[in-house]
């Protein structure tokens, strides 16, 4: 069967590449055909710019697009419409956008494109919000995820410093709550993963506190393979599979 | 072609295998899964209209597909093909011309046949099985049912008459026609439970969790179905779904990861893995969930448990506690456990009915680089004694046995993603049930 597929795929790629190979062709050639037989002296292309001023608002503040084009007889803004040769316009877009400008003219099209980045709404005090936000950005950054030896649950002496900087980071913020999924690779049995992965997130759980965390502060849940990182069939991804997971809670 | 060819080589590898294999084996499996009968030649010919209602012919459809199947998957017959059948078939017992039937091309000994007619509001269905070489005393079985007229309850009249046909022709072994199979299905974009015939027909879902679930056991007679599933708060719960009720039922939460329910046969009791004391260890609790016990003691991995269905006194379960995951039984109070499995990664036991059999899923040679084909066996629980069963490649797991111990539904890859199989317990005669979605953790009805 899976055989059978295979070779059925085989067929299919180079038909397909050969497929693609003649639109390919038959693309290049209209243009050609179409031509009209060459001009004496061609006109000059048209050329353009543009830019945002700032190319960074808040949202519901203004930003200033300023253009200019040479040898164009029609210029357009996507969103905007047509406009003058050479000029400039306030906007006020919703989200970021990327605005893009089309020169035509007798010699050919030019496109123009700048950026206006729309932050979101303006943080008034910056205190009050920062520290719990980078603190989940601190956990995220300081605590590493333990990785696992296959249909093991022992933490190995590799993963002995992962669990010490954990420890040290989890000290100097008392504050902080998190849990501990146990994960597992593709193979093997539902169940048996079930039960694996919790003694994979119990083993980090204990060597936490062994190291000094309070255990009240520690959830720990089986996913079994329910929840893999990586889905491939390689040894490499089970490796990654098999791991301790540490998500923030508060 | 080429895959024809190899198919043969394979196939007379096998016959060639299967030969030189003692035939004290062969024994074993044939007794052990009741197939140790002579196959009773049978010819079962389409029934026919008994009114001129129009809705007669879709009703036939399903009534005469259904019951050929029901007798075809018994695997106790050597069914005549429809191809050799006399021009004109019976509809009551006065039509049969037992010469026609016995002789060749037939050559059938029994022949099922009847008539199906709806009549306003009510279909009947008159069904007889006869002795064809037996012309003066031909009556074996006589049957009337009657119900609504709609293709459920033509299947339905169709599994009942092929269970009656089994139960005599088979030496007093039970139909498993009417019989059901929970199951988990990711087709609803959440792993669910769901239930269908034991033929893949009316497959429909049953939980509405919206998580995941996973490990759906039937109760012992069919009302109840225990499983797990991840809840926001509380991790891996156990859940109890009414059947009657339609709805789930209230069931004690407790600490930790708890999976894996099995019922006892005498469906009072449940055993599951939980890890409410820090490392996951058998349970077993009333199937109220009260009356909680603790089983095993071993550091690591218990999980699996599955009772003996004949003596409600013994548990298999699976155990990491010597390495790699193996099969273990202990006393369901967790003494004289012992090993069954001796390498490799043993998992999913499911005894049998008549408990003399486990079957299970084993890589026999499991670690980096090891091929990792997973088949299901089964083992002679006595001397340890076991057979291979699936050859086919993929992963093979979760297997459970039909109420009469002669088929098995497991879980296999093989078609290129993960469904719900059936086969004969010797192994042949696979079948595939499912094909929307994923679908795992097949458990078969006790009745």
């Amino acid at each position: 069967m899976n055989k059978a597929m295979k070779q059925a795929r085989r067929l299919v790629v180079p038909i397909a590449v050969f497929a693609a190979v003649l639109m390919l062709g038959a693309c290049g050639k209209k243009p050609v055909k179409t031509a009209p037989p060459p001009p004496p002296s061609p006109p000059a292309g048209p050329s353009a710019s543009l830019s945002a001023n700032p190319n960074s608002v808040a949202k519901g503040e203004a930003a200033t697009l300023t253009w200019e084009t040479t040898n164009a007889t029609d210029v357009q803004i996507d969103g905007i419409g047509p406009v003058n040769p050479t000029g400039s316009r306030q906007v006020t877009p919703a989200d970021s956008i990327t605005y893009r400008l089309i020169a035509k003219g007798a010699g050919g099209t030019q496109e123009a494109t700048a950026r206006v980045t729309v932050t979101a709404a303006t943080p008034p005090p910056p205190v009050q919000t920062a520290p719990s936000a980078t603190e989940e950005q601190m956990f995220n950054q300081s605590i590493k995820d333990i990785s696992f030896g296959y249909d093991s649950y022992a933490i190995s002496s590799d993963q002995q410093g992962n669990i010490q900087a954990s420890a040290q980071f989890l000290a100097q913020h008392p504050g902080i709550h998190f849990s501990v999924e146990g994960h597992c690779d593709e193979r093997g049995s539902t169940e048996y993963n079930l039960a694996l992965g919790d003694n994979r997130a119990n083993s980090v759980k204990n060597a936490l506190v062994q190291a000094g965390v309070a255990a009240d502060r520690i959830r720990t849940i089986s996913y079994g393979k329910e929840k893999p990182f990586c889905s491939e069939h390689t040894e490499d991804c089970w490796q990654q599979n098999r791991r301790g997971h540490f998500v923030y809670q508060k | 072609m080429k895959n024809a060819y190899k198919y043969s080589l394979t196939l007379a590898a096998f016959i060639f295998l299967a030969s030189v294999v003692s035939y004290s084996q062969e024994d074993w499996i044939r007794t052990g899964t009741g197939l140790g009968v002579e196959k009773v030649r049978l010819a079962a010919a389409d029934f026919k209209p008994s009114s001129a209602d129009p809705r007669n012919t879709a009703l036939l459809k399903a009534f005469n597909d259904t019951l050929w199947n029901d007798l075809n998957n018994a695997g106790i017959f050597d069914m005549v093909s429809k191809s050799f059948y006399p021009l004109s078939s019976p509809a009551v017992p006065a039509e049969v011309k037992f010469a026609e039937w016995n002789a060749p091309p037939p050559s059938a000994s029994m022949l099922a046949f009847g008539s199906l007619g709806v009549t306003v509001d009510s279909m009947t269905v008159q069904g007889w099985l006869d002795d064809v070489k037996n012309p003066q005393s031909a009556q074996v079985l006589a049957k009337q049912y009657q119900d609504k007229p709609t293709t459920d309850n033509a299947r339905i009249i169709a599994h009942k008459f092929a269970d009656e046909i089994i139960f005599r022709l088979g030496g007093g072994i039970q139909g498993i026609a009417e019989s059901k199979i929970v199951f988990i299905s990711s087709r609803s974009g959440h792993k669910e439970v769901w239930m269908m015939d034991y033929d893949g027909a009316n497959q429909t879902p049953v939980s509405k969790q919206g998580s995941i679930s996973l490990s759906p056991r039937i109760s012992p007679d069919s009302s109840r179905i225990a499983y797990s599933s991840v809840t926001s708060a509380g991790g891996w719960q156990l859940q109890m779904y009414s059947l009657e009720l339609g709805r789930a039922v209230s069931f004690p939460r407790f600490s930790g990861t708890n999976v894996s329910p099995a019922w006892a046969p005498d469906g009072n009791r449940i055993a599951f893995s939980s890890s409410q004391s820090g490392d996951p260890e058998i349970y077993v609790a009333d199937s109220s969930g009260r009356n909680l016990k603790r089983v095993t003691t071993s550091p690591g991995p218990d999980v699996s448990p599955c009772w003996n269905p004949k003596t409600g006194a013994q548990i298999a379960f699976v155990s990491g506690r010597s390495g790699l995951p193996q099969i273990f039984t202990m006393e369901a109070d967790g003494t004289n456990a012992q090993r069954m499995t001796d390498q490799g990664y043993s998992v999913s036991p499911a005894w049998s009915p008549n408990g003399q059999f486990l079957a299970f899923s084993w890589m026999r040679k499991y670690g980096p680089g090891a091929p990792g084909a997973q088949d299901i066996y089964i083992m002679d629980i006595v001397n340890k004694q076991w057979v291979q069963l699936t050859h086919d490649g993929g992963r093979n797991d979760f297997p459970s046995w039909s109420p009469d111990g002669r088929h098995i539904v497991f879980q296999s890859t093989r078609s290129g993603s993960e469904q719900v199989w059936t086969m004969l317990a010797d192994g042949s005669i696979p079948k595939q049930l499912t094909t929307s979605g994923g679908n795992t953790q097949a458990n078969w009805s006790w009745k």
